[in-house]
């Protein structure tokens, strides 16, 4: 596959995700925010980092970046955009996912290995894993908590849109230990863990790549 | 006694005693500077000549000590102070580039900014050379958490330093965090920045020939941070806290940009720069006159040229102020617009300020008014003093305490002598400090937080590296050659512990006023002692800081050297950690026998803890250490060691305890006849390191250490979950529980 990895001012996890793909042998092109289309790509990957240094809030700002009118397009088309981080944040933003992303209950950033169970395994993101399998993938963020209303929460879970939870400790306080959600159609997902920190054996662990495994057969 | 006399016909003082008084200049060193220009300083040249002549900029009190610093080998690139940062040689065509540097004054005042603008100036040290930073670590050291001022700047500071180098996504790997009756209200907040760059892809911060263009970029110019270097240079006394404008308030979002900008510069266009500086202490006025001195230059600066962020800015002002996230490019005539629109790809200006000139004068210009011409050389050599120096009475005689007067621990209280040491916040898990920082960000760091050094790989890389930092206060002032011998030999064990043979020593220098004979004595043993051990182990010293006029009105901090280690292990997948990791594996203990006697508590966590005394002789021996480091290298690369974690702070026992609960699995230890209970469990003999082999590999590991002239001695094995050492039996679940929550419980409160 060919990804789109999107850097924004600020962004920090964009080679990040690209050396991850391209270890699976796929193609991943950094392209920055002033870019205006996507159509020669096959998939979009938001990364981490701090777009705009978070001022006024995450991902505000990045939002009204140029590139972001052919990412709603690109999502449009049913090929798959995934935002991690910083990205979930923006996606949120942008209104292609439901929900904001809050400070984290502790008031304190958090960089740890965390647990996360996979609801769903008949899903084009998650179709390397099994239903119910707890993955390990690192968190690093400050405002990961996961809030929307009420009935935006049950309508997620009703839809079967909820992806990943937190399992053992609730890492930012996230309503219903909400980790990752897609969006109406299953192309869109957003999470606040880091897959591309768990994409090599050195680093200690390679769950990250049931994700990309699972884009790249849905997808690829 | 400055080297330069003073003239007897000094002329006659035109300047009161407030002036100097806020540039820290002494009136005798206002005389030596007026006889130097032969008139006397306009307030444009004396603001400058007093920041680049503070202790910060100029090392008045330190720099005659620096020849006794090992400097050179065939693996380093730079000469120690010539460049921004220190660079090595770590093969495969690429070299590293490392320093240390204090903002302990700014963050006494201002915790969060004084500590965020830290990591955001050594960061700038290490791009300003065209590397890429890939890991920071911060050596920090508070008073007593369980006053509620130090709890606020302990807080204040972490979420500082994570605050700016979170947003930059460079990855906090390390460092430490010590807690010490004298640093009440004089925090130490050193931050260590690792970069890499390919071989011969570096930038030196000159100036270039007469013509070149300095253009300033990144932030506009403001008020903030004026006298900040000469801030650094003064005791702090209740009036600091009026001195809040000298802390910067730092922008990391601005940095990041500023950081790739510049990276990528001299990556691609490196034919387009002369030189690359940073804008840190004393701002405008150190990075163009010292970029002029390398070139052996004269510079004009048009003051007017300067974006500034506020109106009717003075040239005094803008050629001091701090503003965090500057640089200074000497560009080629030609591509200063090639220059231009480089940055403004990250929305980021770059203007020209000024240029080189032949005269070797720093000249400021304020339009066509010439508000300051005077010789670069008389700005760049600040007198340098070597005062009088005599041992503290009071160190020395605690220094001569026998230990043995001690009574010996009963077996019945070595599981209470544990359990309080696991909870000393010296000993305690520093999770809580190193969740907030990403210490993952770039996907390269192999061995996380927690270990003995941090280890990174290099994309393409076969080698790795691995870094930490030691500044053991406590033994420093009680003997401060040894203490210092002993800061290098540790972060030497703990880069060794990781598989990396040591390379190459940073170094923050923290003291107290050096005017005073016993600080004096401490700065001068110091440097001596880490010098001895830095050639022990062959790591020359390439960069560092030092940051003297500790004192609050408390009195002055410990003497605190501060040792950042690198090196390098030759492939990073052997890369070892301090986690024991299967039950059945042997544990051994490489080094100096089991049975320790009473001397080695002295300095010791131990003493401090349970006795409440920081007293006693401290012991360094430099051979063996160099061939336990030896030992360990060899037993990474031979794949023996499945673990490997040093004894220091709170010595075996507690060496034990971490390895098991980093691991959660338990141990079973017989230390065999014990005379001295006390100093064999806690005792803090170096050279000494706790392995763990598979029983089938114990005969490699000992034919590696009899290699290596290294007793090597097997005293237990992995299993279980309960941590058995000798008289100590206790629940290994409950000793991690209590070792993981002190900080929390102290912190989050």
């Amino acid at each position: 596959m060919r990804f789109a990895v999107l850097v924004f001012p600020g962004t920090w996890s964009d080679w990040d995700c690209v050396y991850a793909l391209e270890d699976l042998g796929q193609t991943a092109e950094r392209i920055w925010h002033r870019e205006s289309t996507l159509d020669e790509y096959d998939g979009v990957i938001l990364p981490g980092g701090f777009s705009y240094g978070d001022h006024l809030r995450c991902g505000a700002i990045a939002r009204f970046s140029p590139i972001m009118s052919a990412l709603e397009r690109f999502a449009a088309t049913g090929k798959p955009i995934f935002g991690s981080c910083n990205g979930f944040q923006i996606l949120c933003e942008a209104g292609l996912l439901p929900g904001v992303l809050l400070r984290n209950a502790s008031l304190q950033f958090r960089c740890q290995p965390q647990e996360l169970t996979v609801e769903r395994a008949d899903t084009g993101f998650t179709s390397a894993c099994n239903a119910g399998q707890v993955v390990h993938l690192p968190i690093s963020h400050g405002e990961g908590q996961y809030f929307a209303p009420p009935a935006v929460l049950d309508e997620l879970e009703d839809a079967g849109r909820v992806l990943f939870r937190y399992s053992g400790e609730n890492p930012n306080g996230s309503l219903r230990d909400i980790a990752g959600i897609v969006n109406p159609m299953g192309n869109v997902l957003g999470m606040m863990p880091h897959p591309e920190r768990a994409s090599d054996a050195l680093l200690g662990g390679t769950d990250g790549n049931y994700i990309w495994r699972s884009m790249i057969e849905r997808w690829g | 006694m400055a080297q330069f006399p003073l003239p007897a016909d000094a002329p006659p003082a035109e300047v009161d005693d407030d002036v100097l008084a806020q540039i820290a200049l002494s009136r005798r060193e206002y005389e030596l500077a007026c006889e130097m220009l032969g008139r006397a300083p306009t307030d444009v040249e004396l603001g400058m000549v007093g920041a680049l002549w503070s202790e910060h900029c100029g090392y008045k009190h330190s720099r005659p000590l620096f020849h006794h610093f090992p400097t050179e080998d065939e693996r380093i690139l730079t000469n120690l102070g010539e460049e921004n940062a220190g660079a090595i040689d770590i093969g495969g065509g690429w070299v590293a580039v490392m320093k240390i540097e204090s903002h302990n004054h700014p963050s006494a005042i201002e915790p969060y900014e004084g500590a965020a603008t830290g990591v955001g100036g050594i960061v700038r040290d290490i791009f300003a050379m065209g590397a890429q930073p890939i890991a920071l670590l911060d050596s920090l050291r508070f008073g007593p958490l369980e006053d509620r001022r130090n709890r606020r700047l302990c807080v204040g500071v972490v979420a500082g330093i994570g605050g700016y180098g979170n947003c930059l996504g460079i990855p906090t790997v390390g460092g430490e965090l010590v807690i010490g009756d004298s640093y009440s209200g004089n925090p130490l907040v050193n931050a260590m920045c690792l970069g890499i760059a390919p071989r011969g892809a570096l930038i030196s911060a000159t100036a270039g020939p007469p013509g070149t263009q300095l253009m300033i970029v990144g932030a506009d110019t403001g008020r903030d941070g004026l006298h900040g270097a000469t801030f650094a240079s003064v005791e702090l006394d209740e009036s600091s806290a009026e001195r809040r404008s000298a802390v910067q308030v730092g922008n990391p979002f601005l940095e990041k940009s500023l950081m790739d900008a510049c990276v990528g510069l001299v990556r691609d266009h490196r034919d387009w720069l002369e030189g690359l500086q940073d804008c840190g202490a004393a701002g405008i006025t150190s990075s163009t006159v010292e970029m002029a001195e390398r070139a052996n230059a004269g510079i004009r600066i048009q003051t007017q040229h300067v974006p500034r962020r506020e109106s009717g800015m003075t040239p005094y002002e803008v050629m001091l102020s701090e503003s965090q996230e500057r640089m200074i490019a000497a560009v080629k005539p030609d591509h200063v617009g090639d220059v231009r629109a480089w940055f403004e790809h990250w929305d980021l200006h770059a203007e020209v300020i000024g240029e080189v000139t032949d005269d070797g004068s720093a000249r400021v210009l304020d339009g066509n008014l010439e508000v300051a011409a005077a010789p670069v050389s008389v700005m760049t050599n600040p007198p340098a003093y070597e005062p009088y120096a005599e041992r503290d009475a009071d160190a020395a005689s605690r220094a001569e305490w026998d230990p043995s007067s001690l009574a010996d621990l009963q077996p019945s209280a070595a599981n209470e002598a544990l359990l309080r040491l696991l909870a000393s916040p010296n000993i305690a898990s520093k999770r809580w400090v190193y969740r907030q920082y990403d210490h993952m960000v770039g996907t390269n760091t192999v061995v996380t937080p927690g270990s003995d050094a941090a280890v990174l790989r290099v994309r393409g890389l076969k080698q790795g590296l691995a870094v930490c930092t030691d500044g053991p206060g406590r033994a420093v002032e009680l003997d401060p050659y040894a203490g210092a011998a002993r800061a290098v030999a540790e972060a030497a064990r703990n880069v060794a512990c990781s598989g990396a043979r040591p390379v190459a020593v940073t170094d923050c220098l923290n003291f107290a006023n050096p005017e005073r004979a016993p600080i004096y004595f401490q700065l001068r043993e110091s440097i001596r002692g880490m010098s001895d051990a830095c050639r022990a182990f062959r790591t020359p010293v390439v960069s560092g800081n030092a940051s003297l006029y500790n004192e609050s009105e408390d009195g002055p901090v410990t003497p605190t050297p501060v040792v950042g280690m690198l090196g390098v292990i030759s492939d990073v997948r052997q890369a070892v950690r301090m986690a024991f990791r299967d039950e059945g594996d042997e544990i051994w203990l490489l080094g100096a026998g089991v049975e320790q006697t009473a001397s080695t508590l002295g300095g010791s966590e131990y003493l401090a803890v349970l006795h409440g005394k920081s007293a006693g002789p401290i012991e360094v021996n430099l051979d063996e250490e160099a061939a336990l480091v030896e030992t360990l290298v060899a037993g990474a690369e031979a794949e023996v060691l499945k673990s490997a974690h040093d004894c220091s702070d709170g010595g075996l026992a507690v060496a034990l305890a971490e390895s098991a609960m980093a691991g959660a699995v338990g141990v079973n230890v017989e230390l065999g006849d014990i005379r001295r209970l006390d100093a064999t469990l806690f005792g803090e003999a170096g050279a000494r390191a706790v392995v763990s082999v598979e029983a089938a590999r114990a005969a490699a590991l000992e034919e590696i250490a009899t290699r290596f002239g290294v007793p090597a001695t097997r005293i237990g094995v992995i299993g279980g979950d309960r941590l058995e050492i000798d008289s100590i039996d206790m629940d290994l679940t409950n000793a991690a529980d209590i070792w993981h929550s002190t900080l929390p419980e102290l912190l989050d409160a």
